[in-house]
């Protein structure tokens, strides 16, 4: 039987495999734009065209495809090179961040544009919440996307030296819109062998057996690793610069599996086919163990141990209470401080787990290459991973390799949140790799993203604030109990950052707190945006506003009255942190646009009559930077045809650092941006980069790399004056060339005298940033809603929000850092919850099962910026990706408490439980 | 996503037996987007060569198992003249689905998966609808869409039995309608959708609750009743089991919801403007 298929004009006789649908069709035909976000029809990210009707290509049969016209994003723009206006309009608007599920949104845009007008035409353009109901994108928070489809141009190409401050595009637009941009999957490897991984059905078991011999018998099937195959080393999935941060309690592959979901077996094979049958033929004995899913019951004496047996090497805090971390610390004496209180509120407050959700799931490529200086092979590791260096550094550790043994490499990864500062798929796959001396991949599906990755930690946070009558607060006293989950990944680590700037921004001479990170029988929790602070956040600035309210304050007032000022050192219970300073302050001017906007307002009047109307403010403060150092290293170089080379350690992943890594080495060597582009994420080009986590890739990596370009730029200079005899302090350098004293020397010029003059080193320069000293960053977040107490049904009227993020290198891409933060907050306020049932297994592994923010869910957010430069951070600026998310819950919490008279303690709040709360108040009134 | 236990896929217009571990392919939308590991082949309806949408002379409209949604949006919108017409579009919107995904799924494909959110449920059991399956013999037999559907993913459908058309009375189409759907999300998956249909021919009142119930509910009421009889009528007959609850809406809300929706399309229905309280 012949089969054709035409893909973007082109010819295809391949036959699918029976159960195959287009899109892996596609991908293995070399169409790398075809994304899978979901491979189940609810993202998108997959839509192409079949005879012109836009389809996910994850659900169509592949078979179907017989005899039709495919067009992919590849084929979007005209034959000669020329885009299409939809894809011009991405660009010029940066209508994407990461750019995972952009193909989708341009083919689903296109195909739109092309109905225009029809009998086919039912107005859908007009109409762009219904437009895009089956597009998510988790990095924009979609406003950036109206504006593209709409024809709006945010980008700027600044003249040289300029760029600073201005809006230029992100270098990889380009690639993005035209589906060329390569993620971690997007390779062809020779040879690829597939990894599928057998996963535990029982909460808490020891395997007794695991008998391979069905599996190994599967055609295809080439390697079955068990625990017998794993080293025994213990270490924790978590990347840090210090690996001492995370306790070390994981294998590779345990005898003991301690959540419904851990991995407890690989097949690798030829086929992902092959490997999942094999995986369905493994047949394991277990003893099955009692199990705890409640971290207050796990806290419990006589509770189920769920890590017995390991030593106090591993830094488990207390093993037989299942305390991954503790801390406990007190300012004064909370109980005098109580005791001098007028008014005392106390609640306790939940949040949820919620999952990163970003559309490029985990996974790696493995395989090897030559060693450049041709002694042997080294194992190069391409994952979607935000710490290359420190995943290589534990990649090292875990199998004793040298560094040199071992390359990490990003391609663009789609969307990190967090959930990829952590090492989930590197491990076993270079096992694998190792073991076979072949390329192996392993690509999460997106069910495994839900019970195979990390989560936010939910918390269970205790809060007792006391104030005098005149607002002055006297005592903060917090109970935290973080539930970590099976492993303690940055238990510890969250567990301490979620109290420590949380407790600081207010001013109180009595604080205490209690905090724990405890383990559960169910998927382990990670590092996600905020890490900890945001879910602290939600019970402070509830209380806050609570107090103010029973004071009869105003919750700005009470505010203002309390917060720390400029200058002012920082304390939390749980000690000082010695480089953390206030290097700027900018969380007056962020409630002053509160205030504004208050005063200003007149949504209400938009509110449907009979609906109830509130509003309410949250606010944050976040250190710009993780603790204990972050090291980043940067080289910038001249190059011989007179443009230059940004060598720089950082992922992308839509953060929009590599564009502010141009914009800084712009201005530093006064040229524009089409003449830098950056190598980055890859252990190959620099010497060591800690990683894209903690908001560090402007602060850190940033200021790296503006200490290279700046020491670039002088020995420039210092060249130049040399080649010419030109006084040094006459020779200004530009875009083309240098002028000294009025003789134009070209940068090639300047590239060849550097190494006639035997000066090769001076046409390059390294920067080195170690994180430290750090500063904070604030945000304040305002809704006004209105509430349907007859349906629970929450509008929000407007959505204002206030950031100091010091001087602002890039306005457009920092706006949609702080749009794409507070819709991914919204998300985990209103319906965002990874479910679990009763033996600590998730029972919303996909995304029609976990609702995620789509285009109708997010209103639009303005933004504002303050007046703030910062002294430590690079031209004054601040980090802006995390904080964002923290205080938006609690403002729309507060907003919900000002419109109904409720105070809402536990997230989502979901309309149903709107409804409940406020018909249970009308029925206790009327009784 | 890629189903790797499928080995082959097979033309329906053969009909070779059926065997375990087929399944019908409609237009792969559900089967696709999950793993399907005790499936071994898919017998492929997709050249069978239905006409998607017939209006029979009796007035009755017999809609293809596998007429795409799409094809249905599109008829309700262009083609249908009848009162009833918009309750098409009405429920094609309802879809938690994009309009992509219109393209390719089909009516039969909603029917058959029994969910409590699914439109083409609604709409069939509004429109008073009677499945035409086929048994693997070649035998036929109707059934109410309302008995059609027995539970949450439950149906009265045998092994190899096959979904062949849904059909509306003519009378039906001829109804005025009155449609409210509620979620938890905006746009988003049903947590109750409520229909009225009004019978100009003798003034008769049917309500149909969906999505808030593990099953259709279908309320017929010779004239229009009154709030209080509507509410007990759903009320006594929905048992409190049979409120569904699913993370898309807890059952206290579904019901709060159902009650309310209805009562809303009973409003609409029962005065000629809808706007207020008729004076029957």
């Amino acid at each position: 039987m012949s089969f054709d298929i035409q893909v973007n004009g082109r010819p295809f006789d391949t036959e699918p495999r029976a159960g195959q649908c287009l899109r892996t069709y596609l991908r293995e035909r070399g169409w790398f734009g075809v994304k899978k976000g979901c491979d189940a029809g609810d993202c998108g990210a997959c839509t192409v065209h079949v005879d012109g009707e836009p389809v996910h290509s994850c659900l169509y049969p592949a078979v179907r495809a017989e005899g039709r016209s495919v067009t992919t994003v590849e084929g979007l723009a005209s034959r000669d090179g020329e885009l299409h206006p939809v894809q011009q309009r991405f660009l010029d608007a940066q209508g994407y961040q990461c750019g995972f599920c952009t193909a989708g949104f341009l083919m689903t845009t296109a195909a739109l544009e092309a109905e225009r007008d029809t009998a086919q035409d039912d107005g859908k353009l007009d109409d762009l919440p219904r437009a895009f109901k089956g597009n998510i994108c988790r990095c924009t928070g979609y406003r950036a996307i109206e504006d593209a489809v709409r024809g709006v141009r945010h980008t700027e190409r600044p003249c040289a030296g300029k760029a600073v401050g201005r809006n230029v595009g992100a270098p990889a637009g380009p690639q993005v819109v035209t589906g060329t941009a390569r993620y971690t999957f997007d390779v062809e490897v020779p040879g690829l062998l597939h990894m599928k991984l057998l996963r535990s059905p029982h909460p808490h078991a020891r395997i007794l057996a695991i008998d391979a011999a069905a599996a190994l018998r599967v055609s295809g099937v080439v390697a079955v690793l068990t625990h017998e195959d794993a080293p025994g080393t213990l270490y924790s999935s978590a990347r840090h610069e210090h690996p001492t941060e995370d306790p070390d309690d994981t294998r590779v592959l345990d005898d003991v599996v301690r959540y419904v979901g851990q991995r407890v077996a690989a097949v690798v094979a030829d086929s992902e086919q092959a490997a999942e049958e094999g995986c369905r033929r493994i047949e394991v004995t277990y003893e099955e163990l009692p199990y705890v899913t409640d971290p207050e019951e796990a806290m419990r004496p006589g509770a189920p141990v769920i890590h017995a047996g390991k030593g106090p090497g591993v830094r488990i805090a207390r093993v037989e209470n299942n305390i991954a971390g503790e801390v406990h610390g007190e300012i004064g004496s909370v109980e005098d401080g109580f005791a001098e209180a007028d008014v005392v509120y106390e609640e306790t407050f939940r949040t949820q787990r919620v999952q990163h959700a970003s559309l490029e799931t985990h996974g790696c490529v493995a395989y090897f290459e030559p060693k450049e200086d041709g002694t042997g092979e080294r194992l190069t590791v391409r994952s979607s991973t935000q710490t290359p260096f420190l995943t290589r550094r534990a990649l090292c550790a875990l199998y004793g390799l040298p560094e040199d043994e071992v390359r990490v490499v990003a391609g663009r990864v789609g969307g990190g949140f967090g959930g990829k500062q952590e090492m989930l798929t590197e491990d076993i796959v270079t096992l694998a790799a190792l073991k076979l001396r072949r390329p192996v991949k392993l690509e999460y599906t997106r069910a495994e993203q839900f019970y195979g990755a990390t989560t936010r930690h939910p918390f269970t946070i205790g809060i007792k604030v006391g104030a005098r009558e005149d607002g002055t607060l006297t005592a903060v006293q917090m109970r935290v109990v973080s539930d970590t989950g099976a492993y303690g990944n940055h238990g510890p680590a969250v567990m301490f950052h979620s109290v420590g700037e949380s407790f600081a921004v207010y001013r109180a001479p009595h604080k205490k707190v209690d905090a724990f990170s405890v383990y559960t029988n169910v998927v382990p929790a990670g590092a996600f945006r905020g890490y900890g602070l945001g879910q602290v956040t939600f019970a402070v600035e509830s209380v806050m506003d609570e107090l103010a309210r029973r004071l009869g304050m105003d919750p700005l007032v009470f505010r203002e009255k309390n917060v720390i000022g400029p200058g002012e050192s920082l304390h939390s219970p749980i000690g000082e942190e010695d480089d953390l300073h206030i290097a700027s302050y900018g969380l007056d001017q962020c409630l002053s646009v509160v205030r504004k906007a208050i005063a200003e307002d007149r949504s209400a009047e938009e509110a449907p009559e009979g609906w109830l109307i509130g509003q309410g403010t949250g606010m944050a403060m976040i250190a710009t930077g993780p603790p204990g150092g972050h090291y980043a290293d940067a080289r910038v170089s001249l190059l011989e045809d007179g443009t230059y080379d940004i060598a720089v350690g950082t992922a992308e992943f839509g953060n929009g650092t590599t564009t502010v890594h141009q914009q800084i080495t712009a201005g530093a060597l006064n040229t524009t941006e089409d003449r830098l582009a950056v190598r980055q994420s890859d252990t190959d080009v620099v010497r060591h980069d800690t990683g894209a986590f903690g908001s560090a890739g402007t602060v850190v990596a940033g200021k790296a790399v503006l200490l290279a370009a700046t020491a670039l730029a002088e020995r420039l200079r210092t060249l130049a004056a040399r080649h010419t005899g030109a006084a040094r302090h006459l020779c200004v350098l530009g875009a083309e060339s240098v002028d000294c004293a009025g003789r134009l020397v070209t940068l090639k010029e300047l590239y060849e005298a550097g190494h006639a003059l035997g000066a090769a080193d001076e046409l390059s320069a390294d920067g080195h940033w170690g994180g430290s000293p750090r500063s904070v960053a604030f945000n304040a977040q305002w809704f006004r809603l209105a509430v349907d107490p007859a349906t629970g049904e929450i509008r929000i009227l407007r959505s204002v929000h206030a950031a100091d993020a010091g001087k602002v290198v890039n306005p457009m891409q920092c706006r949609g850092q702080v749009e794409g933060g507070v819709a991914q907050a919204l998300g985990a306020t209103l319906f965002e919850n990874v479910r679990t049932d009763e033996r600590g297994e998730v029972t919303t592994a996909a995304f029609r099962r976990y609702r995620l923010p789509q285009y109708a869910d997010v209103p639009r957010t303005e933004v504002h910026f303050t007046e703030t430069s910062d002294a430590i951070g690079p031209l004054g600026a601040k980090s802006m990706s995390e904080s964002p998310f923290n205080p938006v819950a609690p403002a729309f919490a507060n907003a919900l408490r000002d419109a109904t008279g409720i105070r809402f303690t536990e997230l989502p709040v979901t309309r149903d439980r709107v409804w409940l709360a406020l018909d249970r108040k009308a029925r206790n009134i009327g009784r | 996503m890629d189903l790797h236990t499928i080995a082959d896929v097979r033309d329906a217009r053969r009909r070779e037996p059926w065997r375990p571990g087929d399944a019908w392919l409609g237009g792969g939308t559900y089967l696709f987007s999950e793993p399907q590991p005790h499936l071994r082949r898919l017998v492929d309806l997709s050249r069978m060569g239905w006409e998607p949408l017939v209006r029979h002379e009796d007035g009755s409209l017999e809609i293809a198992a596998t007429c795409t949604i799409a094809q249905l949006s599109r008829y309700g919108r262009r083609l249908l003249e009848a009162p009833a017409a918009p309750l098409f579009e009405q429920c094609c919107r309802a879809f938690l689905a994009s309009f992509k995904i219109w393209n390719m799924a089909t009516v039969g494909g909603n029917l058959c998966n029994g969910l409590p959110a699914g439109p083409m449920i609604s709409l069939a059991t509004a429109l008073d609808g009677t499945c035409l399956l086929q048994a693997q013999d070649g035998s036929l037999r109707g059934v109410k869409v309302v008995d059609f559907i027995t539970g949450a993913g439950r149906k009265d459908l045998a092994e190899g039995e096959l979904l062949r058309s849904v059909t509306l009375p003519g009378r039906a189409l001829e109804c005025r309608t009155a449609f409210r759907q509620a979620s938890l999300y905006g746009l988003g998956r049903s947590g109750a959708l409520v229909i009225g249909t009004l019978d100009p021919a003798d003034g008769s009142l049917a309500v149909t609750v969906t999505a808030a119930t593990t099953r259709p509910f279908r309320f017929w009421f010779p004239l229009p009743p009154d709030a209080d009889r509507l509410r007990t009528a759903i009320d006594s007959a929905v048992a409190p089991a049979e409120w569904f609850d699913d993370i898309h809406g807890l059952p206290e809300w579904r019901r709060h919801m159902a009650l309310r929706l209805a009562e809303e399309v009973r409003r609409e229905l029962a005065t000629p403007d809808g706007t207020q309280e008729g004076a029957r």
